[in-house]
């Protein structure tokens, strides 16, 4: 998915910056009822009513809005609905609702890092650990939550610069290869050091303090730390928006779309993917933090190569092409296990005794989406309003990726 | 043109192949100057041999990791779960249906070459020139599937198995050492099947045909090859190749459904052997199954675990296109 780059900082910055999402609203739940009631679009009489209204509609809401507004007035409802869920909600779907933006955070990391700039890390359990760890140590030795995220953030950037560093030499898939072999070495050292981390029995933590001069105030309840939680995915949401539209953001996607290109751009290959690691590790070092609170005890089994796995599962679920795609891939990631867990006991016992059930059906779920919907879900909702908004006029082959005909990484 | 930190890197790397050499020879030299007595080195050569065995088991994996990515460019992350299957084929044919061990071998890793070419044709082939990511990824949960669908199958399961062969609970002796046969025979296996797949790839048709995909699929096209069809038979060769690597691994680490995490060690072998090269892949694995094994020997406990990734980072550090792969840097 291509970015849309504009050239005044204030258009490019804008919030809101695409129109219809009121009608993409109507659109959804009109697509909804078309998938109950005629699957076969406007073949059947049915569909052609539904159709026929519904396109009034599209029509009539098109002339009463202006550019973006109505995004503005969707989306200040969904942070409405996200600022009053603790008072609606029970403690347990609080803490879901915590958990999906921890991931989230963790993913706009690796959305920045696989999406933008285009380098795979099969090592983002490292970062996420760093983050956990440091915030543990710090918060048992009664540091305040201003001071140890912001070191759960450096630990976690500094070991995305070490990272980061190889980059100097190598690329692609060996690239990949090092966040991994990197990952693993992380996760033995936090089972070995034992006077730091605890070994394998890990460390405990509960919830944060907030220690400013003169003032201390404690968090007490999954309900008060979520909104901590919404708090720092709000400003890492827009501080990666921003990044994304500055000439670092641009130099991300220049690498990731050639590195030839490039280069012979004057864009310093080595130092944006360097950067680019090191910015990725840092949020997702600030995702580990929050993460540590949330588990209450950190093991290092806790962060393993399938935790990197699961990350790398979680955007391209949701799509690697936008922020949204995180978001989605986050929901996605806390919904599915549960999902999971109630279809078991629809099946037969035998089956639903097994304990592999759960990879077994991520497997299927990664193994589908790349093949029919490699977009992910953010893929899906953009050919819907795309479906929407040139209504009579989409055709199957409008988002057709175009396929090379030499698959070379040596050439790029 | 040669700038000075190549020539530091290159000098760094002639260290470390001194130092690595010193730290193989160093208990014979310690021997021949009588500081380590005849059991000592005895034990030492024991590491040593186990050691290189399960370094071929990496080795093959390896390979097939190579030939696939050779002739596709993407990692099949997948490949030390087709290994597993590989693994429970022969169990299936050997322990289940008591079949002799050779014709048992025989047929499972056959058996492999085929649910290699369904899986191509079921999952890869519908990718073929999408972004190798998206290869990558389906291959992770390929090998996530394949792991739960063992698990889910009847006789198979999530328990232990053992694969009763001719050579378990034999020992051969070597000087001071006494040799368990499992591992000389997967270390004669693997030169075997070496010299097979050498002489596969440079005198057969069908060979030098995959030779000439891997280095460049659109000539290939231009002169008539199908190449989407030997991509199959590249999946299938590699599935087949990890079914004797599972069949070799069976006798010293259980077969079960977890066995395919080996790919994680294999990897870094094939790093190690500049990852598109058959030899390279060779090469690096009998090098992370010997520097386990020195680690194991020298170094206190856990650092056997890592010394693959430790190794994987210092050579992507120092000579980022392994020992035996060429530089494909391009200079703009």
């Amino acid at each position: 998915m291509r970015a849309l780059l504009k050239t005044a900082y204030a258009q490019d910055i804008r919030l809101f910056r695409y129109g219809g999402t009121g009608r993409l609203v109507c659109g959804l739940l009109f697509y909804a009822a078309l998938l109950v009631i005629a699957p076969r679009g406007f073949l059947t009489a049915w569909g052609a009513c539904l159709y026929a209204l519904a396109f009034g509609i599209i029509l009539l809401r098109r002339d009463s809005q202006d550019e973006g507004g109505s995004a503005a007035f969707w989306y200040g409802l969904l942070g409405v609905a996200l600022l009053s869920a603790p008072l609606l909600a029970d403690d347990y779907a609080v803490s879901q609702l915590s958990f999906v933006l921890t991931y989230a955070i963790a993913g706009i990391g690796l959305v920045l890092l696989s999406g933008q700039a285009g380098q795979i890390s099969l090592g983002h359990a490292a970062f996420m650990a760093a983050g956990a760890y440091t915030e543990a140590i710090l918060h048992n030795a009664g540091a305040g939550l201003l001071v140890s995220l912001p070191a759960a953030c450096l630990v976690a950037a500094a070991l995305g610069v070490l990272v980061g560093l190889p980059a100097l030499r190598m690329r692609g898939i060996y690239l990949a290869l090092a966040t991994y072999a990197f990952a693993f070495i992380v996760e033995e050292i936090l089972a070995r050091w034992e006077t730091v981390t605890g070994g394998n029995q890990g460390l405990t933590m509960d919830w944060p303090r907030l220690v400013l001069p003169g003032v201390s105030y404690g968090f007490e309840s999954e309900r008060e730390f979520y909104y901590l939680v919404l708090g720092v995915f709000a400003a890492a949401l827009l501080a990666a928006l921003n990044l994304m539209r500055s000439a670092t953001g641009r130099a991300f996607q220049a690498v990731r779309d050639s590195e030839i290109a490039a280069k012979s751009m004057g864009v310093n290959v080595a130092a944006v993917k360097t950067t680019a690691f090191t910015i990725s590790a840092g949020l997702t070092g600030i995702a580990g933090a929050l993460y540590g609170h949330l588990l209450f005890t950190i093991t290092p089994e806790g962060f393993t190569i399938f935790l990197s796995i699961n990350l790398l599962l979680m955007i391209v679920v949701g799509g690697m092409g936008s922020l949204h795609g995180a978001v989605f891939g986050a929901i996605f990631l806390v919904v599915l296990p549960q999902l999971i867990a109630s279809f078991r006991d629809l099946l037969p016992p035998a089956l639903a005794s097994q304990s592999g059930i759960e990879s077994g059906i991520f497997g299927l779920i990664i193994i589908l989406f790349v093949l029919f919907e490699p977009d992910g879900i953010y893929g899906r909702w953009v050919k819907i309003r795309a479906y929407f908004d040139l209504f009579p006029l989409y055709r199957k082959g409008s988002f057709r990726r175009q396929r090379r005909t030499m698959a070379s990484e040596r050439d790029r | 043109m040669t700038s000075w930190t190549d020539r530091l890197f290159a000098a760094i790397w002639r260290g470390l192949i001194l130092f690595a050499a010193l730290g193989v020879l160093a208990p014979f030299l310690l021997y021949a100057t009588g500081a380590m007595d005849a059991m000592r080195l005895g034990f030492y050569i024991q590491q040593l041999v186990s050691g290189a065995a399960i370094g071929c088991v990496y080795a093959m994996v390896a390979l097939g990791i190579v030939l696939i990515y050779k002739a596709t460019e993407t990692i099949n992350f997948a490949q030390g779960d087709l290994l597993m299957v590989g693994a429970f084929l022969s169990f299936t044919t050997i322990g289940i249906f008591g079949l002799p061990y050779a014709l048992g071998a025989l047929l499972a890793v056959a058996a492999a070459f085929l649910f290699g070419i369904l899986c191509e044709r079921a999952v890869i082939r519908p990718l073929v020139g999408e972004p190798a990511f998206s290869i990558v990824m389906v291959t992770i949960g390929l090998g996530f599937f394949l792991r739960a669908l063992v698990g889910l199958t009847p006789g198979w399961g999530t328990d232990t198995f053992t694969i009763p062969t001719p050579f378990t609970d034999h020992t051969v002796q070597l000087g001071p050492a006494i040799i368990s046969q499992n591992h000389a025979a997967i270390i004669l296996l693997t030169m075997a099947l070496c010299g097979a797949l050498y002489l596969f790839f440079a005198k057969t048709k069908i060979g030098v045909a995959m030779q000439a995909v891997s280095e460049n699929q659109l000539a290939a096209h231009y002169m008539g090859i199908p190449v989407k069809n030997l991509f199959t038979l590249i999946w299938g060769l590699s599935a087949a190749v990890a079914g004797v690597a599972g069949l070799l691994l069976a006798p010293i680490a259980f077969v079960h459904s977890q066995m395919g995490f080996i790919v994680f060690k294999a990897l870094p072998a094939a790093v190690l052997g500049g990852f598109a090269s058959l030899p390279g892949a060779i090469v690096g694995g009998l090098i992370v199954g010997i520097a386990e094994a020195l680690a194991g020997f020298y170094l206190p406990q856990g650092f056997k675990d890592v010394a693959a990734y430790a190794l994987l980072l210092i050579v992507l550090i120092v000579k980022p296109e392994g020992i035996f792969g060429e530089s494909g840097m391009k200079k703009v």
